[in-house]
């Protein structure tokens, strides 16, 4: 492999990791705060199959996109198969659960006290929502750095959706599947390297983050 | 329209009922202590005005409409929420600075950032802790941030404040600051307060009228001097001879 494509390789993985989560987080975070302030009919069920869906076996997901998006599936007009936009589509349905799930616990450990003060001094629902998340933030934080090492180390569903194309839909996972079934293992090894690096160094950032907040929280 | 009105109360946990008041009603600017052994229900008395507990009956005036509690939504009971302030004996401050705790129910009320910055300045002076701005609000005393949760209820100017035994962990110099910021801005203010106490004396010093709580009902309400000194029932004449021990 040319030092060129491994950049761009890494830089796709990057991108459709990042733009997956950050999808993920507009859409997890919300569902996770109100289901951990609020009770309704129904919510043990929604509950139970978000946890669930935290689980979601990756090769699943990606068969399951694949079908929604092949040729003759309900959304195969898109033409979206074999794309960086369906490896995003595979990895938001499979980060969207970790992101509410761990959301939730996070605003359930807070104590009720919070809302309470929170409703005393007149917070609206929406308002109520951003203190809670706010007050949150620790365990919110260690949601994100799990469901993005999630996203950029998966390889199942990105292989089944985006067609590990060269120049269009390879990224680091299904680059060093490549180049260890064609003997290249130095360069599987060098990309895992890789790999294990962005992890680390975004684990570390915000564990950084994790650690300062419960410094601050705890006296 | 100037009181503050309670009708048809009932709140039950499983089937014991822990609070059954038919009418109560409270005048605009007094000041009323409620008093009463442990577990009699004035906690919850304070949550349901609050809007914390929904009662399995009941209505609440506020200074307006009658309003029915049992069918309230969070949406519907904002503006009335918005007339409270309300202290419990445990404050609980958010991970973030003094600061930023007081002006809360002003930035939930969007006020200017001009007004807000008034107005937490007035209310940090007034609980003699303007220094601590600055400083992250889960590392006050349990004094200091007692007055803080004073200053964050009182900021907003409410028509009624709600305190919850807000001394009881208190030592005298605080409780005696404490006592001090909440009867200035009594009378400074025309607001409505009930304060729930074990420290009969501050109940004495305090209000103009007292309630007695017992078993989930109120049973007598006297002016504070006629509440101590003539007490009509028995077990207000044992509770406040301390022979009613809880
Ligand atoms: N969530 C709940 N579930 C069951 N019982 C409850 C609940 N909350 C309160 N109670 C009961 O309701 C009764 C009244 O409680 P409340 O807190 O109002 O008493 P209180 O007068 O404030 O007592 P104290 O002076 O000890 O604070 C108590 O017997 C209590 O055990
Ligand atoms: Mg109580």
């Amino acid at each position: 492999m040319m030092t060129q494509d491994v950049w761009e390789v890494i830089w796709l993985s990057l991108q459709v990791t990042t733009v997956s989560v950050l999808i993920g987080m507009l859409l997890g975070i919300p569902t996770g705060t109100f289901l951990g302030l609020y009770t309704f009919r129904g919510k043990r069920l929604v509950v139970a199959l978000i946890y669930t869906c935290m689980g979601l076996p990756p090769v699943l997901v990606g068969v399951v996109v694949y079908m929604l998006l092949s040729r003759y599936g309900p959304l195969g007009a898109l033409g979206l198969l074999f794309t960086p936009e369906a490896m995003i589509i595979a990895q938001i349905v499979l980060v969207t659960p970790i992101l509410a799930g761990l959301t939730m616990s996070a605003v359930q450990a807070k104590e009720r006290a919070y809302w309470e003060t929170a409703k005393s001094l007149g917070a609206s629902p929406v308002q109520m929502m951003l203190t809670i998340v706010k007050e949150a933030r620790g365990g919110i934080w260690s949601g994100v750095a799990a469901a993005y090492g999630r996203a950029i180390s998966e390889v199942g569903a990105v292989m089944l959706v985006g067609g590990n194309i060269e120049h269009h839909t390879r990224v680091m996972t299904t680059a060093i599947i490549l180049e260890t079934r064609t003997g290249n293992f130095t360069a599987g090894l060098q990309l895992g390297l890789v790999l294990l690096a962005i992890s680390f160094l975004f684990n570390s950032f915000l564990m950084a983050g994790v650690l300062n907040q419960m410094r601050n929280g705890r006296r | 329209m100037n009181r503050v009105e309670v009708r048809n109360l009932q709140v039950s946990y499983g089937n014991k009922t822990v609070l059954a008041v038919e009418h109560a009603s409270f005048e605009r600017g007094r000041f009323y202590g409620i008093v009463g052994p442990s577990g009699a229900g004035k906690s919850t008395l304070l949550r349901v005005i609050n809007l914390l507990e929904k009662p399995a009956s009941g209505s609440l005036q506020l200074f307006g409409d009658e309003t029915d509690l049992t069918s309230l939504s969070y949406s519907k009971g904002l503006p009335l929420q918005r007339k409270m302030g309300f202290v419990a004996q445990k404050p609980s401050m958010f991970h973030a600075s003094v600061y930023e705790n007081v002006s809360l129910g002003l930035r939930y009320r969007k006020r200017e950032k001009a007004e807000i910055q008034m107005l937490v300045q007035e209310a940090l002076d007034l609980v003699e802790l303007s220094h601590l701005a600055d400083q992250r609000a889960n590392t006050l005393s349990g004094g200091e941030a007692q007055r803080i949760a004073l200053a964050r209820a009182l900021v907003i100017k409410p028509k009624l404040l709600l305190l919850d035994e807000p001394t009881a962990s208190l030592d005298p110099y605080n409780i005696s600051i404490f006592e001090r910021v909440i009867q200035t801005f009594h009378r400074q203010t025309n607001t409505t307060v009930l304060m729930i106490t074990h420290n009969l004396p501050q109940a004495r010093r305090l209000a103009q009228t007292c309630l007695f709580v017992n078993k989930g009902r109120i049973v007598e309400w006297a002016d504070t001097d006629a509440f101590f000194n003539r007490p009509a029932c028995i077990e207000l004449q044992d509770f406040v001879s301390g022979r009613m021990i809880c």
